[in-house]
């Protein structure tokens, strides 16, 4: 960790023209020498191990006061981006309205970390791929652009196997974004420009040529809430991962349907623990609908997820875990009682 | 009575709490890193980004610039300390491998600067600015590895002394009606204890105190004067709670000596608290072994023919082996046993002791190898064991002294509901869930080493217990208060312990489940001769205590009939006798078979255990009988654990909970050496990758159900005065293979490899 100074914002422009002073260089927003600071719970782990450096951490919590409701107006969701994982999971409504959400949240890390990580600072969780986050592995593309992979024939058993490329193969290792990309939900952002609203799904960036650009956000922006229009009580987040509880997954699936006289109307899918971004199965949810449910259209819709799937050496296995994962969540949002 | 503190049986002490509860539970009780220094200047690590090469160069113009810096201290610049040798070949050191001596790296992570800053985050920020620039050789990582060298253990490494063999192997084999051949392999794993590997020197003049959690005080004390070519008795190490350590602080590692070094060169206290990372590559580990099984049986589950074959990782300068072979080869009764232990040398750190070395990895092998043998007879894993028990080992025909292995079973079952078991692999489920019941042995050699005490007893019945024991969760402080407050008949709140500092009679590593027992066995002596200096002063014409032999201070005490007796004391009254207003006693006791050089040892650091199965005219073992049942998702693979049953014997118990605890705890960690703890190698580099607690797995809450622990009322006379067979590393030894063996009677699948993941499984 390098010496950093420490700046309280009070309000959200003030925030912007913290961030937005570090900003003249043309560095991607993780390595701006200015950071937001939110929960803390993926920066100041960083930048203990060295491998983030901001000269400035801006703290935004003072904008929970604005920042940080949860909101079912209307039929349609809208939670603050400073609001804490774990007031979001316990929120009854959210359970009831959107199960999806809520087990995402509640499945994710540990009590004492879901009480400090806000959902804006949960979606841009940086990877847990080891090589990344020990600088004393010289090859890393994320960390250092052009220095190679170490994890492409290292021990690589966490890393994706969707949305790879000969650059990068780190995972996003998120929950919450696999319900809120299969919601086809809306991210509010706030910069110096004013405020603009983009897909969820436009938000990260896989890694292609240039793994050190991991969203779309511009420098100096902020995430200030997400929007989910409509509401699906049949909905599930199935996680399966190596021990009980506070755990990445090595695979899991977000599936929400919407069943109509038993026919499926709409279909969401979306993968974690298998991708390098939050990853969602489009051509698979295009099988389902107007589909009845049976246990050979889950195995083909499973199929069709991970059809695109390219395993190394150490995580190969999560091809075949991804389908039955798959399989199991439609199997699951389809017979759930609502 | 609850659950935490069981009723005691037969031949147990009471479950008095723990001694250190409070302090523990309200944070007083201070470790290491908390002793308070004055002005200490902080060091903080930098340690090697390759396993095998040289330092051309260091930069280190930006990291002496950051606000804070002191010094920067390289290989170039630091003092040469003295070579010593690797505490299993006469010596004290974890490695001999010695850091900031030359250019040279010998193995990933090894200390190759230290920077020492007014504060820690100086230091850490300085360090993280240092530019190391190598020459990388390639290293050769483990097993398989082009450049490795291998060979037997017998002959390179003294410890390991007979590779057992009886009768004619191969022959027996051959005819066999029935055989098991398979391989086995168990991971590199790392003990992580909770409290980091900190380290703070401090000199006063001439003299050094060292603030370092250690199983071995005198070990460490002694090991860090020879390195600074001091005298020992200059050298004192303090450390009242150790939190954990599971084998990782028994031997002396080198930074000790480089901050006591520093410490003399800056004369200011240093103080190093490394990071979790480093403490992978500073300190040891479980190497990765290898296994071959051989059994040949006889319908009827006699076996006829045995051969443990294991295969062990080393470094390069140092043959470190645990051998478990001593183990595998006596547990069952058979005529025709062979085996043989190898060492491979590889660009590693130098392994060591890891909870419970060395049966962990060898009955992994044996206990698998055992339910393979049962499927394949279509027997009853528990009968086949007890076909195959014994009272006697097989190699030198050894009476065991004591041995309850299958009471164990006998009682495991029974609340495990065994019974309700069908024995069909994959015969059992429940809705999405693959269920298995699986068991397994387990054992630890019962294991003794001399120690000395001092024990005061005021006329108004306090005690004052002195021992250089050390508390590492094992609960020393408990049950050296008990033995105490038991031989003086004066309650347990009386007794004030003292235990982890240097400047205290000595006592053995708190190693190999030895601790209990010696510990223990010397302050009951100790105790004993106070009762009769009392006794005397009572009875100055009693005859029986005439013959009791005068002996204080000179080794092992026979002390007189009626001190020994538990007769009741009025203690005031012999006080008034003597009087005086308080008795003080200090003593030396060893085990039998301990050799002539026992206590000369014991002061200078250089522990003589003795015990299991090295000794004369008998074999000394505790047991136990473990009960896993596992489910498996059928979907995710997920493997999960509801239910773990331990019974176990082992001698006297001291205090029933205490001991739960410390079988719990071995039950959990065995679960999760069976399924989650492995660190990973990455081969290209000789290096570990997953070297944090994010992604080196440990069980949490949630993995951990339902764990129950029954003792067995057991009494061994032959054993040590305290009847302590010593429990600490009983639990996790049978573990791995109980999980294994539910495993495959859920899934039908035999894992051979650990730890079992979810992609091991094709259910």
């Amino acid at each position: 960790m390098r010496s950093f100074t420490y700046q309280r914002v009070t309000d959200p422009s003030a925030a912007i023209q913290a961030l937005a002073m570090a900003v003249a260089n043309n560095n991607p927003p993780t390595e701006a020498t200015a950071q937001p600071l939110a929960g803390g719970t993926t920066l100041i782990d960083l930048m203990k191990l060295d491998v983030m450096r901001p000269r400035t951490v801006v703290d935004i919590n003072p904008l929970a006061s604005t920042w940080s409701a949860i909101n079912l107006d209307g039929g349609n969701l809208r939670l603050g981006a400073l609001a804490r994982m774990s007031d979001v999971a316990a929120n009854p409504e959210i359970q009831r309205n959107y199960p999806v959400i809520a087990d995402s949240l509640r499945l994710a890390a540990s009590p004492q970390l879901r009480n400090m990580a806000t959902l804006g600072g949960n979606v841009l969780q940086r990877t847990r791929c080891t090589y990344f986050r020990d600088i004393s592995y010289a090859n890393c593309n994320k960390r250092d652009p052009g220095s190679g992979c170490a994890a492409l024939d290292g021990f690589n058993r966490m890393h994706a196997v969707l949305g790879t490329s000969e650059q990068c193969i780190a995972t996003y290792p998120g929950d919450f974004a696999q319900a809120l990309i299969a919601l086809d939900a809306t991210v509010e952002i706030t910069g110096k420009s004013g405020v603009r609203n983009i897909p969820f799904a436009q938000l990260h960036k896989p890694p292609d040529d240039s793994p050190q650009i991991e969203t779309t956000l511009a420098p100096g922006e902020l995430i200030s809430a997400f929007t989910v229009s409509g509401r699906w009580p049949r909905s599930v987040y199935l996680k399966a991962r190596d021990r009980q509880s506070y755990e990445f997954a090595l695979s899991s699936a977000a599936v929400a349907l919407d069943v109509q006289d038993g026919v499926i109307s709409d279909a969401r899918v979306a993968l974690g623990g298998l991708a390098t971004v939050p990853w969602r199965a489009r051509e698979a949810e295009a099988l389902i609908k107007g589909q009845k449910f049976d246990e050979a259209l889950a195995q083909r819709v499973a199929d069709a997820a991970l059809a695109g799937a390219q395993g190394r050496r150490h995580n190969a296995f999560k091809i075949a875990l991804g389908k039955r994962v798959v399989a199991r969540a439609l199997h699951q949002a389809a017979t759930m009682e609502i | 009575m609850s659950i935490a503190a069981p009723e005691p049986k037969a031949n147990m002490g009471q479950p008095v709490p723990r001694y250190d509860a409070v302090a523990k539970v309200t944070g007083m009780a201070k470790y290491a890193a908390d002793m308070p220094l004055a002005n200490p200047a902080y060091a903080y690590l930098v340690t090697s980004a390759i396993a095998k090469g040289r330092i051309d160069s260091f930069e280190l113009t930006e990291a002496r610039n950051i606000r804070g810096v002191i010094d920067i201290v390289t290989h170039e610049n630091a003092e040469k300390l003295k070579d010593v040798k690797l505490f299993s070949e006469g010596g004290y050191m974890s490695t001999t491998v010695q850091p900031l001596k030359s250019a040279d790296v010998a193995h990933d992570g090894q200390i190759i600067a230290v920077v020492l800053a007014d504060t820690f985050e100086a230091g850490r920020e300085a360090a993280h600015r240092v530019k190391v620039n190598y020459r990388p050789a390639t290293p050769s990582t483990t097993f398989d590895s082009p450049g490795t060298t291998s060979g037997p253990a017998k002959g390179q490494a003294s410890r390991f002394k007979e590779d057992p063999k009886v009768g004619d192997f191969a022959k027996a084999f051959d005819e066999a009606e029935v055989k098991i051949t398979a391989s086995y392999e168990t991971p590199t794993q790392h003990h992580n204890p909770m409290e980091l590997f900190a380290t703070s020197c401090v000199w006063t003049g001439d003299n050094l105190t060292i603030y370092e959690p250690s199983q071995y005080v005198y070990g460490l004390k002694n090991g860090v004067a020879a390195q600074l070519g001091i005298d020992a008795d200059k050298v004192r190490v303090i450390n009242y709670y150790v939190g954990g350590a599971f084998g990782s602080k028994g031997s002396t590692t080198p930074r000790t000596a480089i901050m006591a070094s520093l410490a003399r060169r800056l004369n200011r206290p240093v103080k190093l608290v490394p990071t979790r990372d480093q403490g992978f590559t500073i300190a040891t580990y479980r190497a990765e072994t290898r296994h071959q099984i051989q059994i040949g049986a006889n319908r009827d589950g006699k076996l006829v023919a045995l051969r443990h074959e294991g295969a062990e990782v080393s470094s390069r300068p140092d043959a470190y082996v645990v051998g478990g072979t001593k183990t595998t080869t006596r547990l069952y009764a058979c005529p025709n046993v062979d085996s043989l232990v190898s060492i491979v040398h590889a660009d590693r750190n130098t392994p060591g002791f890891m909870r419970s070395p060395p049966e962990v990895p060898y009955l992994f092998a044996l206990e698998s190898a055992m339910d393979e043998l049962a499927v394949k007879l279509n027997m009853d894993p528990i009968e086949l064991r007890r076909v195959n028990d014994t009272m006697k080992e097989p190699i030198g025909g050894k009476p065991y002294t004591s041995r309850s292995l299958m009471a164990c079973f006998d009682e495991g079952a029974r609340a495990f509901g065994w019974s309700q078991r069908s024995a069909a692999p994959k015969s059992m489920t429940d809705g999405d869930w693959l269920v298995g019941y699986g068991c397994a042995t387990t054992c630890y050699p019962t294991q003794m080493a001399p120690a000395a005490a001092r024990v005061r007893l005021q006329r108004d019945g306090r005690v004052r217990v002195e021992i250089a024991g050390h508390e590492i969760g094992n609960g020393a402080y408990t049950v050296i208060g008990q033995a105490a407050a038991e031989k003086l008949g004066v309650p347990f709140e009386n007794v004030s312990v003292h235990i982890g500092d240097s400047d205290l009679p000595p006592a053995p590593v708190a190693g190999g489940s030895n601790s209990t027992a010696s510990t223990c066995s010397a302050v009951m002596m100790v105790c004993d001769q106070i009762r009769q200096r009392l006794f005397r002063a009572l009875m100055p014409n009693e005859s029986v205590i005439d013959k009791a032999k005068e002996t204080v201070g000179m080794g092992q005490t026979p002390v007189a009939e009626s001190a020994n007796s538990g007769r009741p004391l009025d203690r005031e009254k012999a006080f008034d006798a003597l009087g005086v207003s308080v008795v003080e006693e200090y003593g030396e006791w060893k085990p039998e078979d301990a050799p002539k050089d026992s206590f000369r040892a014991m002061q200078q650091g250089q522990v003589r255990i003795v015990g299991g199965s090295a000794m004369s005219d008998k074999i000394a073992y505790a047991f136990g009988a473990e009960f896993v049942e596992v489910r498996i998702d059928k979907w995710t693979h997920e493997i999960r654990i509801p239910r773990l049953v331990g019974a176990f014997a082992a001698g006297h118990i001291m205090n029933p909970r205490t001991a739960r605890s410390q079988l719990m705890g071995g039950l959990i960690w065995g679960m999760s050496s069976a399924l989650l703890e492995a660190t990973e190698l990455d081969p290209r580099y000789g290096r570990y990758v997953n070297d944090n607690l994010a992604d080196y797995l440990l069980p949490v809450n949630a993995d951990v159900q339902d764990v129950e622990v029954i003792m067995l009322s057991e009494q061994d006379d032959h054993i040590n005065p305290a009847g302590v067979k010593g429990l600490g590393e009983l639990a996790n030894v049978g573990t791995n293979a109980a999980v294994c063996n539910a495993i495959f009677h859920a899934t039908g699948q035999r894992i051979r490899k650990l730890p079992v993941r979810l992609e091991n499984l094709e259910v």
